[in-house]
């Protein structure tokens, strides 16, 4: 059932760019740059044309199935293969990398590393983030899972700001943390399923057939949830990500908070509900608190920190508490909406980093209080700064609005008072991104930003296709949504969980469009979806 | 013991044909004491090292070739199996790129890693002539063989008295060869001589251990004391106090905590090479019997000694890793990692299934092909005088020589554990054996010391990547053909096993019956 290897270029390609970058001499600057950069717009066009592919209609759960086999002793296959959830995140890293390597054009060019080094490490971690989202074996993931970790660490370490060294390692040893308890979870879940089913695998659909005793169960399901709970990163195991975002480069602290973090929620949505419905369900409550803590939490320290990244990175732990309540609240807006936020985040955080990064590179410093009137010398920068920050707080017209919105209603119908809690969040995040606009953009020229110019054409192309999509998501939000919902509607089933009643769900229609309540419509009308 | 009387009288019978690849290094071993004896000293290392490679390749191509037609042999007290076979070629092939870093004669500007005479006092006049005559130790190379055969036939004795003497030819040469450093003498000869009482304290455990086997069983095969074992109607303070000695006197050769103490000043002190030889060859022995007897002779009491292998485990890994933290030298901390992965092997005896026999194989192979290129980059690295093994002189080496520290990187991330390098598949199918037998904590504190352990690795790579070079830093000498291409296949190996593990695991998956 292979079809074209579509998913498997993905990777390829990304990969040989790595290679051929690594192999360019190292003075060759300027053209290291080009040369990515052509990568990943042919990555894009691949990606494109995959989406394309997709049918939102289909009743597979894993669509464009590329299986190959690897190690048959271990059952281990090399398959890749889309969700409705995962081909969110494959459009992401697709779109987000040109953006990235256009928008962080020079910022390798004073490090001890190479500029080539960079990209070329770039291009493998974009390779391996696909790898991530598409991979349908627990053993592929697993290695992908953990391998990211490695460019990630290089660029940290290598290209980043003074105390690089620190953030590197910090980062590395927590991943490293939750990865090997998964790998004990990982290998747990393989032996129970070899004792159960004759033969050891790591396929998805095989794995949730186990009958799993409830005590391990819930061990295993701590594993997977402990390391998707650092990946996301959760209160209280968040505090890598300040530190990493602060020092890393920004082109690369997108693909840090904008994808690879989502790693977790995915895993989350997509492994831990799936394979673990009775644990899920059991540990459901403490997990929404969890994530209550983390939007109010993560909220507060943006309000307080004096560096731009890591205020942005802050505001990253909040949102990411929205995701994750969203998914736990087991209604079928919930996960649409946790699905659709994890875009939507990748989007309004990555325009927020790269702006960030083109005033830090303009000012050589990425404290609050070294801005001041920035809109008077260079008005584009600022507008744009403000379109992305209120995509942050998902102001009503952005796509981050529709998604935040679903997470809420969703979490409403099971827990009530979670959803109320969680809408302080929200005027918390007013608070924090607009009072970092007014420091940073209004008032006086403060010293030092009176020579700024404004976006060049390099810095336009680079934001303003993000821009374009908030807001087109933003008032069109149903082709993702089309794609998403069939997938949540899988998982809700495998859960063995339906939304409490629709009659709230109506209220649903009146902020965006019609399309958003697909998921509810096709359970009253035909109910399908057919176990996969 | 009727059978054993009767069996006097006979002819022995003996199959040489799966004996042969220790009647060759052994018989290789005796040639080359001869070349010692009379070989003038101008030819001796050229002819030494052409007997020890032929004699290593074609031990090889015997030992394959005769691979997969088991025996029990010579009267019972050898037993040519599947563990054994794969751990008898697993060695010498490691050997044969151990004999290739030892071989090494281009890193100091006065020769070898060996001093040119053992005998002279450390710093005296006689070193310094001995030295610009350009004299090196080639008696190094017939204990080497020696030692070689002697874990050759460690790994298949199939009885306790054999398992000793084995035992004892494998370690006298080994205590020889740590003591003739070319370098830091002092040091060399007082590991030593650490080297040689603590393995004796370990061989006295050993033997006293067999002694009391023997007094239970009435026997010293290893098949007979596992049946003696299930005929036994209840406790018994005898078998039980043997099992304990015999542990312990193995937990000593494979350095398990808390019988490691040697290990770190005995790697530090031994010349590099050599370190190689020990941390590899001999753990895959030390291992291999350590495996052969617990699940042979002793599987019948698993309820007795499991608990006591726990405990070993854990602390093993615990302890080793945190040490590890600590540590200035580069040599110290790959003898503590060299402990903890002890433990890590401990988890897969402990399981008692075949998954514990065929991952424990695995593990031995991916672990020891890292070990030697590991400890082959250490004496790459050199300051004014010999290797530079503080870790602080390693700062920015990543800048200065890339692919030396690239390579480096690679092996410390096999030894963490990181998928797509050969450790991730180890400790992959270790921990699954563990799973699977029944010894979950054991696992999770073995994933809890892979993190600490992560640690230390990637303290190591951030040192080489991510600070600048100090002025006065060593230098990374390109070394001769035979230094080069051990590393080079080590890390090449490293990633290979990492990504397509399939032939290694369907091997060992093949090996993994003993016979008794």
């Amino acid at each position: 059932m292979n079809s074209f290897p579509w998913l498997t270029l993905l990777i390829v390609i990304p990969i040989i760019g790595a290679i051929v970058l690594a192999a360019m001499p190292r003075e060759s600057v300027t053209q290291a740059k080009k040369v990515a950069l052509a990568v990943s717009l042919i990555t894009l066009i691949v990606t494109i044309v995959t989406l394309f592919q997709f049918d939102s209609d289909s009743d597979q759960a894993f669509q464009l199935v590329n299986s190959y086999s690897w190690i048959p002793a271990l059952g281990v296959k090399f398959s890749l293969g889309l969700s409705g959830i995962s081909i969110v995140m494959v459009g992401l890293i697709g779109v987000l990398m040109p953006l990235v390597i256009l928008g962080g054009w020079n910022e390798a060019d004073d490090a001890i590393g190479s500029v080539k080094g960079y990209y070329s490490l770039m291009l493998t971690l974009q390779a391996l983030l696909f790898g991530v989202f598409m991979a349908t074996d627990r053993f592929l993931f697993y290695i992908f899972f953990e391998a990211v970790l490695i460019p990630m660490y290089f660029i940290i370490g290598r290209y980043g700001g003074p105390q690089r060294q620190y953030a590197a390692v910090k980062f590395l040893l927590y991943s490293l943390v939750g990865g090997l308890l998964m790998l004990v979870a990982v290998i747990a879940l393989y032996v129970q399923g070899a004792s159960q089913l004759g033969e050891g695998t790591f396929d998805l659909s095989a794995l949730s057939t186990l009958q799993l005793d409830s005590g391990i169960q819930k061990w295993i399901f701590l594993g997977f949830f402990i390391a998707f709970a650092i990946k996301a990163p959760m209160w209280p195991v968040h505090t890598w990500l300040p530190d990493a975002a602060g020092q890393t480069t920004p082109g690369s602290a997108v693909l840090m908070v904008g994808v690879m973090d989502k790693i977790g929620t995915f895993g989350m949505l997509a492994l831990c509900l799936p394979l673990f419905p009775e644990a899920a369900q059991f540990f459901a409550p403490f997990i929404v608190v969890l994530a209550l803590i983390s939007i109010i939490y993560g909220a507060i320290m943006a309000l307080g920190q004096r560096d731009i990244m890591r205020l942005i990175a802050y505001t990253s732990v909040s949102h990411f508490g929205f995701i994750v309540m969203g998914i736990f609240a087991m209604t079928s807006q919930g996960m649409s909406g946790a699905t659709f936020y994890m875009l939507n985040h990748g989007l309004s955080t990555g325009a927020l980093f790269l702006i960030a990064g083109f005033l830090i590179s303009r000012r050589g410093s990425s404290l609050i209080e070294s801005f001041g009137g920035v809109h008077k010398v260079a008005p584009i920068l600022a507008g744009t700064f403000l379109l992305a920050g209120l995509s942050s707080l998902s102001l009503p017209g952005m796509s981050s609005f529709v998604s935040e919105f679903l997470v809420l209603v969703g979490t409403f119908e099971t827990y009530q008072w979670a959803a109320i809690i969680a809408t302080v969040g929200i005027v918390l995040s007013a608070l924090y991104i607009l009072w970092l606009y007014q420091r940073t953009m209004t008032g006086p020229v403060a010293p030092g930003c009176e020579n700024f110019t404004d976006l060049n054409t390099r810095e336009k192309w680079s934001v303003g296709p993000i821009i374009a999509l908030i807001i087109f998501f933003g008032f069109f939000a149903a082709p993702v949504l089309n794609a998403i919902n069939p997938s949540v509607d899988r998982v809700m089933q495998q859960v063995g969980v339906v939304d409490p009643q629709p009659a709230i769900s109506d209220n649903v229609t009146i902020p965006v469009d019609e399309n958003a309540v697909v998921p509810l419509e096709r359970e009253a009308n035909d109910g399908e979806g057919g176990q996969s | 013991m009727n059978e054993l009387i009767a069996s006097v009288f006979e002819t022995p019978v003996i199959n040489y044909r799966q004996l042969s690849p220790i009647l060759i290094i052994l018989g290789a071993a005796v040639i080359s004491v001869l070349v010692e004896a009379f070989v003038p000293r101008a030819n001796r290392r050229v002819v030494q090292l052409v007997l020890v490679f032929l004699a290593l390749i074609t031990a090889i191509i015997w030992a394959v070739t005769g691979a997969g037609q088991q025996a029990i042999t010579g009267e019972g007290a050898i037993a040519v199996d599947g563990p054994g076979t794969f751990l008898q070629i697993t060695i010498l092939i490691v050997s044969v790129f151990v004999a290739m870093l030892m071989a090494e004669n281009r890193l100091d500007p006065a020769g070898d890693a060996f001093t040119a005479r053992a005998n002279s006092l450390p710093g005296s006049e006689d070193e310094r002539e001995y030295t610009n005559r350009g004299w090196t130790t080639t008696e190094l190379w017939p204990l080497f063989l020696f030692s070689v055969g002697g874990m050759l036939l460690f790994v298949v004795a199939n009885d306790l008295l054999i398992l000793f003497v084995a035992l004892e030819v494998m370690s006298l040469p080994l205590y020889l060869m740590a003591a003739i450093a070319r370098r830091r003498r002092l040091l060399s000869q007082e590991a030593a001589m650490k080297y040689f009482l603590l393995g004796a304290f370990g061989s006295a455990f050993f033997l006293y251990g067999s002694a009391m086997a023997y007094g239970f069983a009435g026997s010293i095969r290893l098949g007979d004391i596992a049946n003696a074992i299930s005929a036994l109607p209840g406790p018994n303070g005898l078998i039980i106090a043997a099992v304990a000695l015999l542990s312990v006197g193995m937990f000593f050769k494979i350095a398990a905590v808390p019988f490691h103490m040697w290990a770190p000043d005995v790697y530090v002190g031994a010349p590099s090479p050599v370190t190689a030889f020990m941390a590899s060859c001999v753990k895959i022995a030390g291992v291999g019997v350590l495996l052969r007897v617990m699940y042979v002779a002793f599987s019948g009491l698993a309820w007795d000694w499991r608990p006591l292998f726990w405990i070993v485990s854990i602390v093993t890994m615990l302890v080793a890793t945190i040490l590890a933290l600590t540590q200035t030298d580069i040599k110290r901390m790959l003898a503590y990692s060299s402990i903890s992965h002890a433990g890590f092997l401990l988890i897969a005896v402990i399981a008692l299934n075949p998954q514990g026999i065929a991952s424990t194989l695995i593990y031995l192979v991916v672990y020891a092909t890292a070990t030697v290129g590991a400890f082959g980059i250490v004496t790459l690295v050199r300051g004014p005088s010999g290797e530079a093994t503080h870790l602080s002189q390693w700062a920015g080496l990543g800048k200065r020589s890339p692919l030396v520290a690239g390579g480096f990187a690679i092996l410390l991330l096999s030894f963490a554990g990181i998928p797509l390098t050969a450790g991730f598949i180890g400790k992959f199918t270790v921990f699954g054996a563990g799973i699977a037998g029944g010894a979950t904590p054991v696992v999770i504190v073995g994933a809890v010391a892979s993190m600490i352990a992560a640690f230390f690795y990637v303290r190591v790579i951030v040192l080489m990547f991510f600070t600048d070079p100090a002025e006065d830093g060593p230098t990374v000498v390109t070394p001769s053909p035979f230094t080069g291409i051990a590393i080079s296949v080590s890390v090449i190996l490293t990633v290979i096993f990492g990504i397509f593990p399939q032939p290694l695991i369907e091997l060992a998956e093949k090996a993994s019956i003993f016979i008794r």
